[in-house]
């Protein structure tokens, strides 16, 4: 590892040093007296994200209502406080971590919010009912447990350490809900009382973890050691076994309970991690044949596998219009999406409440409906900028494990979001995946909260001791 | 590591493409087809908060939209609703509209191209547009009378004026209202309603003015008849025709007879001018077979038969039957056979008549309003065809002059005026009831309104009853109405 240059302390904005000084007292002092250009960037971001957050809930209820009501303001300002709490917390922690992750997950969030209280307003709920004030206080949690993981975690090589905990953590999380009662024919829910989570939702972090981890110790011998089948290099059996196994055992796990939407997910994590870690494309071509041909008998033998497919090929027929689990809740959702053509019918002015599910599978398309195509492309430049701040922690990274994680945890996000608006718009079939930040969903909100953490503090590491020059 | 990082931002950059695409098919390609897809309800909630057009009667709205507190956000009120029905039509949420409802539509709902500035106004403004307002040519005193006339029969009255072609009353009964097809009930009430009316024995749904199973016309087509022979040159009305009491069908067992029995006024002979007063069949019968199917179907044609016309809902389209052997071309010489007509088609044969020859196109639309009083489309006459000639039509005034006058139409008289008419009685079938008709035009000098007036049924008499008992008075009814303005 080089020594830090005086040439970027300079570009802090760094007092002028004398001489040689001990790097860790001169980081030290750097570190309190510095102000971060970081820190201003996600100050101003922040300000403009909680901004937009606040005009998106006065939208929906002048569309809406006609009128504003300020019965909402208590919440949404301890929200704000929570978010700017997250923002001294880095200031503190984390001074050089990645400006724009923070405003981006505060805007999708907040929008989500004001998208699921204007579907309560055509609801007519009131009180603790309400989607949006459950929404509300998951945030609350989830930025709290957020905090919480960005002070605690210092460093994120304590995660290396205890990674088969981590795979043990996400098996036992994928397999929890076989105890409990499935949920719309899905077994992914857990009922704790009046709270049910997804504890899916969580199982995806534990094993991105676990991945991580696991090939940055079995890379090379992954990608160099092995034996040669049909021109592929396929690795021992004490290599690959472990990953293998906890993979097969989480995709049965998922198949079982009919969470198809997660399987796919965790496939493609695995799938691009593996790839990653050991650069080899022909086990990615090997894993997709797989997939296809696992799909493709799973849509043979399970009904409702065929089911989906058939309304996702055929979404307009009438049969597949009015079957029961059919192509209505798609077909709806592109109505609502055409209803809002280029500029959209305008918050708390549209009809999303027509699509059933509307404030979690479908919260895209309200969001589409109301805001229209440039509200689409909007949300997802958002996201696309949030993944691709992942992957710059990747480019620029120096060890391993925080490189394959946070391109793990960055492309899970990014592969999440195409799973469901993939679906909305009829590009794949649909599953049963939140839009991260955006659906009502406390697990959700949680996991992908959590993601934010990580990715703030493995921000914060690469650049505290940069390899290369990033501005 | 870096190598496969950038191949994984390739793919996730990929996967955005593909996402910004498929939204923009969505959003910005594909919108019309579906916004026009019929299961869009979003579209047709949208339809529900505009506020729908009135349609007026002498300026008084006999369907409007009243602001109501629910998801539809307007109520279509029906006032005297079976009255109006069979030109109101109904509308319903999501089961469809008929009538002036339907053919307005556009109009009705602001939607037409007429308010397109309107349409442009506001969008940007925010609000929908209201719809157009339409005004009838329906005169309510005339309609009124028309309805008090049939009384409790199962009919149809159409009364127009000749010269410019406006209906003036349509009436169809059974009638039926309006006002429970577009109660705002759940779907499953309003489908009951409908079930309930289509399964009435007497059909309040069909509007018998310009649909349904059609009638046999009987002795009224007499009148297209005579217009056929005069028009060709070679006949005049004194032109005669043998004179028995009963005539064999050419080429059959069976035997036709004049409606009173005998011969037609006596004498060896009958001019077509004492068989049109007297209304006989049997010289008819003969002129029929004389000129041949191709020639009366001519002229009918050019009266109108077999052509739907807008009015602007489409009638159904009157029949006279083609390839006949002789003996049905005699039937059909009388009206019975395969003659099918409306009411409104034999109106527009008066009608004609009336007017010199010249049948001008009927319509029920006075003019369109838009919410600005702008009027964005008025009644313009328009001649439909031309069937006779002035002179051939003058003649036929006298004739039908004569029929009421002095002849079979003689209940249809009122005193000072020279009413012009011919009563039918149509033959349905062994044993039923006849169908009773009248059809005519008044003042015959200058004439205000042509009428035509059908009685199912029998007037409740089965075979006791025929066209002069029954049809002709009610007519009458109807024409003073109209005098009396």
């Amino acid at each position: 590892m080089t020594a830090p240059t005086s040439a970027t302390k300079k570009a802090v904005g760094a007092p002028i040093e004398a001489g040689p000084v001990s790097t860790f007292t001169s980081g030290f002092r750097i570190r309190l007296r510095a102000p971060s250009r970081m820190r201003n960037v996600e100050l101003v971001l922040l300000l403009i994200a909680c901004a937009l957050n606040g005009s998106a809930i006065l939208l929906v209820q002048l569309g809406a209502l006609g009128a504003v009501d300020w019965s909402l303001a208590t919440l949404g300002i301890g929200l704000s406080v929570l978010v700017f709490a997250m923002h001294i917390a880095l200031r503190i922690v984390a001074t050089e971590a990645d400006p724009f992750i923070l405003p981006i997950a505060t805007l999708l969030n907040g929008l989500g919010i004001a998208m699921i209280y204007r579907l309560d307003l055509a609801d007519g709920s009131e009180g603790w009912a309400m989607a949006s004030v459950r929404q509300i206080a998951w945030t609350a949690i989830a930025l709290a447990l957020a905090i919480a993981v960005i002070v605690v975690l210092k460093n994120h090589r304590v995660l290396f350490r205890f990674r088969l905990t981590f795979a043990l953590v996400g098996i036992v999380l994928l397999v929890m809900p076989v105890f409990f009662r499935p949920v719309n024919g899905a077994n992914i829910w857990v009922q704790l009382g009046p709270f049910s989570f997804q504890p899916g939702e969580l199982g995806k972090l534990a094993l991105a973890i676990f991945f991580a981890g696991y090939l940055v110790t079995a890379r090379d011998s992954l990608s160099m050691i092995g034996r040669k089948v049909l021109g592929l290099t396929f690795p021992r059996a004490r290599d690959l076994g472990p990953i293998l196994v906890v993979f097969a055992a989480s995709m049965a796990v998922l198949v079982f309970q009919k969470d198809l939407g997660t399987a796919l997910l965790y496939f493609g994590l695995f799938l691009v991690m593996l790839y990653v870690a050991t650069g080899r494309a022909s086990w990615v071509v090997l894993g997709l044949a797989l997939f296809l041909g696992g799909a493709f008998a799973a849509s043979r033998v399970l009904s409702y596998v065929g089911g989906r497919i058939n309304s996702w090929l055929d979404a307009f027929s009438t049969t597949n219009y009015e079957a029961d689990g059919g192509s209505y809740q798609l077909v709806q959702g592109i109505f609502g999406l055409a209803n809002g053509g280029l500029i959209g019918q305008g918050l708390g002015q549209g009809r999303p409440y027509v699509t059933p599910l509307a404030e979690s599978d479908y919260i895209f398309a309200s969001l589409g409906e109301e805001l229209g195509l440039v509200g689409v492309f909007a949300i997802l430049a958002l996201y696309l900028l949030f993944v691709s701040r992942g992957f710059r922690i990747g480019f620029a990274g120096q060890d391993d494990f925080g490189r394959l994680l946070a391109v793990g945890l960055a492309f899970v996000v990014g592969l999440q979001v195409f799973i469901v608006i993939g679906g909305v718009t009829r590009v794949i079939p649909l599953t049963g995946l939140t839009t991260p930040f955006l659906a009502a969903g406390g697990s959700s909100l949680v996991a992908n909260w959590i993601i934010v953490a990580l990715l703030l503090r493995l921000s914060d590491t690469v650049r505290g001791q940069p390899r290369t020059v990033i501005e | 590591m870096n190598k496969e990082l950038r191949r994984v931002s390739a793919v996730i950059l990929a996967m955005f493409l593909t996402l910004f695409i498929s939204s923009s098919v969505i959003q910005v390609i594909a919108v019309n087809s579906l916004q026009g897809d019929g299961r869009n309800v979003r579209v047709l909630y949208d339809s529900f908060s505009t506020e729908r057009g009135p349609i007026l009667v002498d300026g008084v709205p006999i369907a409007e939209s009243q602001p109501v507190d629910d998801a539809y956000s307007y109520l279509r009120v029906y006032a005297n609703g079976p009255l109006y029905a069979p030109v109101t039509g109904y509308l319903t949420l999501n089961q469809g509209n008929t009538g002036i409802e339907d053919a307005m539509n556009e109009e009705l709902s602001g939607t037409s191209d007429a308010q397109f500035i309107d349409q442009v106004n506001a969008l940007i403004s925010g609000q929908n547009p209201k719809g157009a307002s339409v005004e009838l040519t329906i005169d309510p005193v005339v309609q009124q009378a028309a309805w008090d006339a049939l009384g409790d029969n199962t009919g149809a009255i159409v009364a127009i004026d000749p010269k410019t072609g406006k209906i003036l009353a349509m009436v169809s009964k059974e009638s039926y209202d309006p006002n429970v097809l577009a109660s705002h009930e759940s779907t499953a009430t309003v489908i009951e309603n409908y079930q309930a009316l289509l399964a009435n024995p007497n059909k309040p749904l069909i509007n018998r003015a310009i649909a349904g199973d059609l009638y046999h016309p009987g002795s009224i087509f007499k009148i297209v008849m005579t217009a056929a022979a005069l028009s060709g040159g070679d006949y005049t009305p004194e032109s005669e025709f043998p004179n028995p009491g009963q005539l064999q069908l050419t080429g059959t067992e069976t035997f036709i007879s004049n409606a009173e029995g005998g011969s037609c006024g006596g004498g060896a002979t009958a001019s077509i001018a004492t068989a049109l007063r007297l209304s006989c069949n049997i010289p008819f019968a003969q002129l029929g077979e004389a000129m041949g199917e191709d020639r009366i179907r001519d002229m009918a044609e050019r009266f109108g038969f077999g052509k739907k016309v807008s009015i602007p809902m489409t009638a159904t389209a009157s029949i006279y039957p083609s390839g006949m052997d002789s003996a049905q071309l005699q039937l059909s010489s009388f009206g019975q056979f395969d003659d099918k007509v409306t009411p409104l088609q034999m109106a527009m044969v008066s009608a004609a008549i009336a007017n010199g020859g010249v049948l001008m196109q009927p319509t029920l639309i006075e003019s369109v309003t838009a919410p600005d009083l702008r009027v964005i489309q008025s009644s313009q006459p328009s001649v439909f065809s031309t069937p006779v000639s002035g002179d051939v039509a003058a003649t036929m005034v006298q004739m039908l002059v004569n029929g009421v006058s002095n002849g079979a139409a003689s209940n249809a008289r009122i005193s000072g005026v020279d009413v012009a008419g011919k009563t039918g009685t149509a033959e349905n079938g062994e044993g039923e009831p006849y169908t009773l008709w009248f059809t005519g035009f008044a003042p015959a000098n200058d004439p205000r309104v042509a009428i035509a007036v059908v009685v199912e049924n029998g007037g409740g008499r089965g075979q006791n009853a025929f066209g002069n008992l029954v049809a002709a008075p009610m007519a009458k009814k109807v024409l003073e109405a109209v005098l009396s303005r």
